[in-house]
């Protein structure tokens, strides 16, 4: 099978930036990426836009002011996971020999405040059960029973994310917190305070996608190898799945999105969760790295407290997991955060990470679960 | 003036006459699941026109929070809680709770459904939801 490589990224920094568009951040990634990459106008076959807020034809209003349209350019939304799919699409299509050269980029322009989603229904939205942190605390909830996490094991993932952050220039919080700052922060939703939770925010990232056997060798930076781009959607049963349901069965026991996608990506990579050297997943709050950790297979089911006080998920530690920081440190531009993860695994994978690079890495993954429930999984390698 | 936040998710019976209010489900006829709110199509197997059911509780409380800040759309007083209760035909429902503080809550606990008040609405009407509350607690509404 036609291998795919990433020969190019670019990010705009995830932040909050008055008076800076969509589209202006996305030409700054699209850009960067472009540029590492070598690759100018007439240099790519098509373009996978990941928006969930960005309106109409987001990618074209990019590619337009980059002076580079004629091939198709496709919106993609699937919610958190927009990017995940939009790097599925872009990299079945190099594997099918449809393209050569592809740019996959994301952009987002998140309402601040928290998330109003078009998912749910007006009467949900009249009925106060359209709360997504609502749906977190809930998740939170059931995970601290069932894994034996601890208000104090969650604070310890913030303080974790933040101390990576803190040497992140591309993350909106680069300042280090403690378990008694995030302990001593209003409660949003039992059992997560909000410094537990991540701010949507605004931001973009870009990647450019060549067919292994068309990258010039010795190129400049050196190309990582797209193992995996797996995007799944749920099975029903589970209460409190992504895919925001009002009921579930009480005897469930279908695998969840992300465990799914993980099983399908580690097949398709070849590679299993032992083989792994560096991890960015999903925590759009401090539980839900915990339960992505115990749905990717990082460790056994309910053993994700344990993963984290091993100190094994620390930079240093045997797997580190958000050394970006992760959307606690970087928030979360929904289109954006999937690739923005991917660029932060490329930049690892190539030793560009200076404090906070994990070192030695050669097997990335990436992880975004969000609303549909769309649950991307990507593994990289070099 | 009483109107429902959605037609046709539950009954809203006179306390004085009627039995208690229901949840309107469905059962698939194939697969036995039931399902919240009524389907055209069974979620699970797929196998079309499920028999109605009306889920009346009581049940036991499975997970639990409090909304502290109101979330988009919401017109309604703040804290409430929001939790997942599981009925006896097997299946889990979400919903809001009349206990609003997390501390006054424990896993199992018995819920009973009940029929609130969210807000009076620009027409002057109270728009009423199904929500769940322990047995003790008077009904709000």
């Amino acid at each position: 099978m036609t291998g795919v490589a990433v020969t190019g990224v670019g990010m705009h920094p995830f932040g909050r930036f008055d008076g800076v568009s969509t589209t202006d951040m996305g030409v700054a990634a699209v850009r960067a990426a472009l540029r590492e990459a070598g690759v100018g106008k007439g240099g790519f076959q098509a373009a996978f836009c990941g928006t969930a807020y960005g309106g109409v034809a987001t990618g074209h209003k990019v590619l337009s002011r980059l002076g580079m349209t004629g091939m198709p350019i496709v919106d993609v939304e699937a919610g958190c996971a927009s990017g995940s799919a939009a790097l599925m699409l872009a990299a079945a299509a190099i594997r099918a020999g449809q393209y050569d050269t592809v740019v996959v980029f994301g952009t987002e322009k998140m309402p601040k405040g928290i998330i109003r989603s078009s998912f749910f229904e007006p009467w949900q939205e009249e009925a106060g059960l359209a709360s997504t942190p609502a749906f977190f605390g809930l998740r939170a909830q059931r995970l601290c029973q069932t894994s034996g996490i601890t208000k104090d094991h969650l604070a310890r993932v913030v303080v974790k994310n933040r101390r990576h952050g803190a040497a992140n220039p591309d993350a909106m919080y680069q300042k280090e917190t403690t378990v008694e700052e995030v302990l001593a922060s209003r409660v949003v939703c039992e059992p997560l305070h909000l410094f537990m939770m991540c701010s949507p925010n605004e931001g973009a990232a870009a990647l450019v996608l060549r067919r292994t056997d068309l990258v010039t060798s010795p190129s400049s930076p050196a190309p990582v190898t797209l193992a995996a781009a797996v995007l799944r959607s749920h099975i029903p049963g589970s209460v409190l799945s992504e895919s925001t349901p009002l009921s579930g069965l009480v005897h469930d026991d279908a695998p969840a999105p992300t465990t799914l996608s993980a099983t399908a990506a580690y097949e398709e990579a070849g590679l299993g969760p032992a083989d792994l050297h560096v991890v960015e997943c999903q925590d759009t709050d401090a539980a839900r790295e915990l339960g992505s950790c115990e749905e990717l297979g990082l460790c056994e089911p309910g053993g994700s407290a344990a993963l984290l006080s091993s100190g094994a998920t620390h930079l240093g530690g045997r797997l580190p997991v958000n050394p970006s920081g992760g959307l606690l440190s970087k928030g979360e531009p929904l289109g954006a955060s999937a690739l923005g993860q991917v660029v932060e695994l490329v930049r690892q994978l190539r030793g560009e990470c200076g404090p906070r690079q994990v070192e030695g890495a050669r097997v990335a993954l990436s992880h975004t679960v969000g609303r549909g429930a769309n649950a991307g999984v990507v593994i990289l390698t070099r | 003036m009483r109107v429902m936040v959605r037609e046709g998710l539950f009954t809203d019976p006179d306390p004085d006459t009627d039995p208690a209010p229901a949840l309107l489900g469905s059962r698939c006829t194939n697969c036995g699941n039931v399902l919240f709110p009524r389907v055209d199509a069974c979620t699970y197997c797929a196998t079309e026109d499920p028999e109605p059911v009306d889920l009346s509780g009581p049940g036991t409380l499975w997970a639990w929070t409090a909304v502290t800040a109101p979330p988009p759309g919401y017109r309604g007083e703040v804290p409430f809680g929001v939790g997942v209760v599981e009925l006896p035909e097997g299946v889990r429902v979400i919903g809001r709770l009349t206990e609003s503080d997390p501390a006054a809550l424990a896993t199992g606990q018995p819920m009973e459904l009940r029929i609130v008040t969210l807000h009076r609405d620009d027409d002057g009407n109270d728009v009423v939801t199904y929500a769940f509350g322990p047995p003790s607690a008077s009904a709000p509404s």
